[in-house]
C-alpha cells in the first residue's frame, strides 16, 4: 500500500487540527465554554450534534487515500512494486466489496435481478429476452424463495453487532465520565445521545452488512451500487460546506476589520470592492469562473498523475471560487460591527494609552467578532451543500468522476420519465441530503441563539 | 432627493467599470480567445489556422487596448477593450458566438422570464407573509414550535427536489399540467401554473421564518404594549402597530431583488422548458458563450444598482424620519 494525499485530504487535516484547538481554546474560556455547553443542554442539539459528528466521521475515514499494490507479475523482480491506479480509502475498506459489486445496468433495491431485459441465449441455441440474474446480490442464497428469511437473519446480525459496538462506546463514556468526576457534565442530556449513537450505529451496521450481500438502494445506469456511491458523496458534501466557508473567512475578516478600523479611504476602497462583486450576479461570476479554471486545466493535463488527482483539483478550484466569491457579505457585517465596537471606551482607551493598531486589532476587536464568525461558518454550510446541487446541475460542479448528491441527482432526472419508475438514485441521494442539511440547520439555529446577541436579548424580553 | 439620486447614479458608474474591468480580465487576459477557440472547436485535433480563422471571425485577434495599426482615435476604438467591452455602456452587446444579436435575443426573452418571476415573487411575498402573520398569532404555543420545525424542514429540501418532485407529481403522473414548455399570450399561464407554485413552496420555509423573525423583532417593542395596554384589539395591534414597523426590514430584503427578476430563473426554466433569460443564460454556461456571459453580467450589475436606489427610495415611502440626502 502507497498513501495517497489528495491536496483536499491535506486541508482537511489542517482542518481537523484547527478543531481540535478550537475546541481546547473554547475549554480555557469559561463564557463560550458556557454558551456551547447551553447548547448541548437541549436534547435538539445533541441530537443533531451526533448526526453531523457521524457524517463528519464517515468524511474523516473517506479522506484517508491510499492506491494498492498490484500483485507482482513473472516479468518484474520482486524488488519493484506497482501500484494501482486505484485509488482507495480507509471507508472502501471498512464498506467491504460494496464499491467493487458492479452490475451491468439499473437494478432495483434488493433486487436479485437486473431491472432491464437482457438478450441471452439458451443452451440449446435460441435467444430469450429476460431479466438476467445479478453477479452480485444475494449470491448465497439457495434458491431466491429464501431472500426474505435471509434479510430478516442478516438485519438481526447487524443489528447486533451495533447495539454491541454501541454499548461498547457507552460504557467507555460512562466509566470516563465516572473517572473525571464531572458533577457538571451529568446536567447534559446523555441519554439522549446514547440513543441516537446506537440507532445511527445500527443503521450504519446494517446498510454496511446487507450493502454487501445485496444492492440496499439499487444500482444506478452504469451498474453501480448507489447505497456505495451515496456514502462516497458525504466527504464531498461536507468539504464542500467548510471548505469554501474555510476560505472566505480569512479574506473577510482582513477586509471587513481594516475597512471598519481605519475607515477613510481604506474603508472607501474596499467598500468599493465588495459592492462591485456582490453587483455581478452570483451563479454567472461563479460558472464563468469555474469554466475558466476548466479550460486552464485542460491545457495544462501534466499536473496530474491519476484521475482521482484532477478531479480532487476541480473541486479545490470551484471550493476556492466560492470562497472568493461569496465573502462580500461578511466582510459587510464584520465591516459594520468594527464600526461600532471601535467607537466603545475601552477601545478608546487604549488608542489613548498608545497601545499599536495591531495589538488593538488582536485583543480588543477580533475576538469581539468572533461570534458573529462562528454563526456564518455554521448558517453558511447547509447553503453551501445544497448549492452543490444546483452547480452540478449546471455543469459547473463537481466532476462526474467524484462521487457527489448533485451528480446523482442530476443523473437521475431522465429515470423518473421511465416507466416503471427508476426511483432509488434521486430518492438515496435527497435522503442523505436532507438529513445533513437538516441536522446543520437546527445545529446552526441553536448555535445562532447561544451566540448571538441580538437573539439573547430577545430571549430576555 | 433629485440630487441624492443623481449622485447615487454616479456612483453607479465606477461600479459598473469595475465590473467591466473584472469580466474583460476573466474572459481575455485570464483566458485568452485562442484557448476560447480551442476549447469551442474541440480540445486536440484542431489546427492552428482553423483557431486563427475562429478568433478573426468573432473579432477577437484585434490588440487589447492599444492599436498600433490605426491613426488618431481608431487607435484606441479599433481594440477589443472598446469593441467588446466599452459598447456594453451603451447596451451594445454584439453577437454571440453563434452568430446572434445578443440584444435582440435578450429583449425576446425578457418576457417569458418576467411572466414566470412576477407571480413567483409577488404571490411568495404574499404567502409568506400570511403564513408569518398566521404563526404569529400562535406564538410561545406548541402549534409555533412545530410550524418552526415544518420551516426548517421546508428549507432543508433541495430546491431540485421540488421541481422533479412536482414535475413528477403534477405533470408526469395526475397529468395536470404539461411537463414543460411555453406559448405566447394567454395560455401560458397553463406552462406557468406548475413552476409558480414550485417557486413559492420551494421559498416558503426560509421566507416564513425571516418574515416571523422581523414581526416577533418588532411585535416586542414599547409601542406594542402601550397599544395592548390602551385596549386596541389583537387585530389593531397586527396590523396598526407590528406590521407597517415590522415594513422597513422587509423592504432592504425585497426591493433590491425586484430589478433582478428580469433575470429569471436559471433552474426553474430550464427544467420547465420556458424561453427566459434564465434558459439563457444557462446554455450560454453550457456552450461556453462567453459573449452572452459578459453581456448578462453586465446586465445583471445594472439592475442590481437599480435595486439599491429603489430600496433607498422605498425606505422614505415606507419610514417619514427618513430623508435622503
Amino acid at each position: 500500500m502507497k498513501p495517497v494525499l489528495l491536496w483536499s485530504d491535506t486541508l482537511v487535516y489542517l482542518m481537523v487540527t484547527a478543531l481540535i484547538s478550537f475546541v481546547f481554546a473554547v475549554r480555557h474560556n469559561p463564557k463560550s465554554s458556557a454558551h456551547w455547553r447551553e447548547i448541548f443542554a437541549s436534547r435538539l442539539g445533541m441530537v443533531t450534534f451526533i448526526i453531523i459528528l457521524t457524517y463528519v466521521s464517515v468524511a474523516l475515514l473517506d479522506s484517508l487515500h491510499f492506491r494498492k499494490a498490484l500483485l507482482p507479475t513473472k516479468e518484474h523482480s520482486h524488488q519493484q512494486v506497482f501500484y494501482s491506479n486505484q485509488v482507495y480509502s480507509v471507508l472502501d475498506l471498512l464498506l467491504g466489496e460494496m464499491g467493487d459489486n458492479d452490475e451491468r445496468t439499473y437494478s432495483a433495491p434488493f433486487a436479485l435481478k437486473s431491472f432491464v431485459k437482457q438478450n441471452r441465449s439458451t443452451h440449446n441455441g435460441g435467444t430469450i429476452r429476460d431479466y438476467p440474474v445479478l453477479k452480485h446480490a444475494g449470491n448465497h442464497l439457495a434458491s431466491p424463495d429464501d431472500q426474505v428469511g435471509d434479510i430478516s437473519l442478516q438485519s438481526l446480525v447487524a443489528i447486533g453487532k451495533g447495539l454491541l459496538i454501541s454499548a461498547l462506546f457507552i460504557v467507555l463514556h460512562i466509566v470516563w465520565r465516572r473517572t473525571k468526576n464531572a458533577e457538571k457534565s451529568s446536567e447534559l442530556p446523555w441519554k439522549v445521545a446514547y440513543i441516537t449513537l446506537t440507532i445511527t450505529l445500527c443503521l450504519l451496521i446494517w446498510l454496511i452488512e446487507l450493502g454487501n450481500l445485496y444492492h440496499v438502494l439499487g444500482t444506478d445506469q452504469a451498474g453501480n451500487d448507489t447505497l456505495h456511491k451515496t456514502l462516497k458523496s458525504i466527504r464531498t458534501g461536507i468539504l464542500i460546506g467548510t471548505l469554501a466557508t474555510v476560505i472566505m473567512i480569512p479574506i473577510a475578516i482582513v477586509f471587513g476589520i481594516s475597512a471598519g478600523y481605519f475607515k477613510g479611504w481604506t474603508d472607501d476602497i474596499i467598500q468599493y470592492i465588495y459592492v462591485t462583486l456582490s453587483s455581478i450576479p452570483g451563479i454567472l461570476l461563479i460558472a464563468a469562473s469555474v469554466l475558466l479554471f476548466q479550460i486552464f486545466m485542460n491545457n495544462n493535463p501534466s499536473f496530474f498523475e491519476v484521475g482521482l488527482e484532477k478531479a480532487d483539483a476541480k473541486f479545490l478550484g470551484l471550493c476556492f471560487i466560492l470562497g472568493v466569491t461569496n465573502w462580500a457579505g461578511l466582510c459587510r457585517i464584520l465591516r459594520a460591527e468594527t464600526l461600532k465596537i471601535s467607537q466603545l471606551e475601552y477601545v478608546q482607551a487604549a488608542h489613548v494609552f498608545g497601545v499599536s493598531h495591531w495589538r488593538i486589532l488582536m485583543r480588543h476587536i477580533l475576538p469581539n467578532v468572533m461570534p458573529i464568525i462562528l454563526i456564518t461558518f455554521v448558517l453558511d454550510f447547509s447553503g453551501l451543500v445544497l448549492a452543490e446541487a444546483v452547480l452540478s446541475y449546471i455543469g459547473v460542479g463537481i466532476d462526474p468522476a467524484m462521487a457527489s448528491w448533485g451528480n446523482m441527482i442530476n443523473m437521475s432526472r431522465a429515470e423518473l420519465s421511465r416507466d416503471p419508475v427508476i426511483w432509488w438514485n434521486l430518492i438515496a441521494a435527497m435522503l442523505f441530503m436532507f438529513t445533513l442539511v437538516l441536522a446543520t440547520n437546527l445545529f446552526s439555529d441553536l448555535v445562532n441563539d447561544a451566540f448571538n446577541p441580538k437573539t439573547q436579548m430577545e430571549a430576555k424580553a | 432627493m433629485f440630487a441624492y439620486l443623481i449622485r447615487r447614479m454616479l456612483y453607479a458608474i465606477p461600479i459598473l467599470i469595475g465590473v467591466n474591468l473584472l469580466t474583460f480580465v476573466l474572459f481575455f487576459i485570464v483566458n485568452t480567445p485562442q484557448n476560447m477557440a480551442r476549447a469551442h472547436l474541440g480540445e486536440k485535433y484542431v489546427t492552428q489556422d482553423a483557431i486563427d480563422r475562429w478568433v478573426a471571425e468573432k473579432g477577437y485577434d484585434k490588440p487589447l487596448f492599444f492599436n498600433n495599426k490605426k491613426l488618431g482615435a481608431a487607435a484606441l476604438t479599433d481594440t477589443i477593450f472598446f469593441e467588446k467591452s466599452l459598447k456594453l455602456f451603451v447596451f451594445d452587446f454584439g453577437q454571440s458566438d453563434q452568430g446572434r444579436n445578443i440584444s435582440t435575443d435578450v429583449f425576446n426573452r425578457m418576457w417569458p422570464s418576467l411572466a414566470l418571476a412576477v407571480p413567483t415573487f409577488f404571490v411568495g411575498i404574499w404567502v409568506n407573509i400570511c403564513v408569518a402573520l398566521l404563526v404569529l398569532m400562535f406564538r410561545g404555543s406548541p402549534l409555533d414550535r412545530f410550524a418552526i420545525m415544518v420551516f426548517v424542514t421546508l428549507m432543508s429540501i433541495s430546491y431540485l427536489f421540488y421541481i422533479i418532485a412536482g414535475q413528477y407529481l403534477f405533470a408526469g403522473l395526475w397529468r395536470l399540467v404539461p411537463v414543460s414548455g411555453f406559448n405566447s399570450g394567454m395560455d401560458a399561464w397553463r406552462f406557468l401554473v406548475l413552476p409558480v407554485i414550485i417557486g413559492i413552496l420551494a421559498g416558503l420555509g426560509a421566507g416564513a421564518r425571516w418574515y416571523r423573525t422581523l414581526f416577533i423583532e418588532a411585535s416586542g417593542q414599547d409601542y406594542v404594549k402601550t397599544a395592548r395596554a390602551k385596549g386596541a384589539s389583537e387585530i389593531r395591534v397586527l396590523f396598526h402597530h407590528i406590521l407597517p414597523n415590522a415594513l422597513l426590514p422587509i423592504l432592504t430584503g425585497v426591493v433590491v431583488v425586484i430589478p433582478m427578476l428580469f433575470m429569471g430563473s436559471l433552474i426553474m426554466e430550464s427544467f420547465f422548458g420556458i424561453p427566459g433569460l434564465g434558459s439563457y443564460m444557462l446554455s450560454a454556461i453550457q456552450a461556453q458563450d462567453f459573449a452572452i456571459v459578459r453581456a448578462m453580467v453586465f446586465v445583471g450589475s445594472v439592475l442590481y444598482i437599480i435595486g439599491l436606489i429603489l430600496t433607498d427610495i422605498s425606505y422614505t415611502w415606507a419610514d417619514p424620519r427618513v430623508r435622503l440626502n
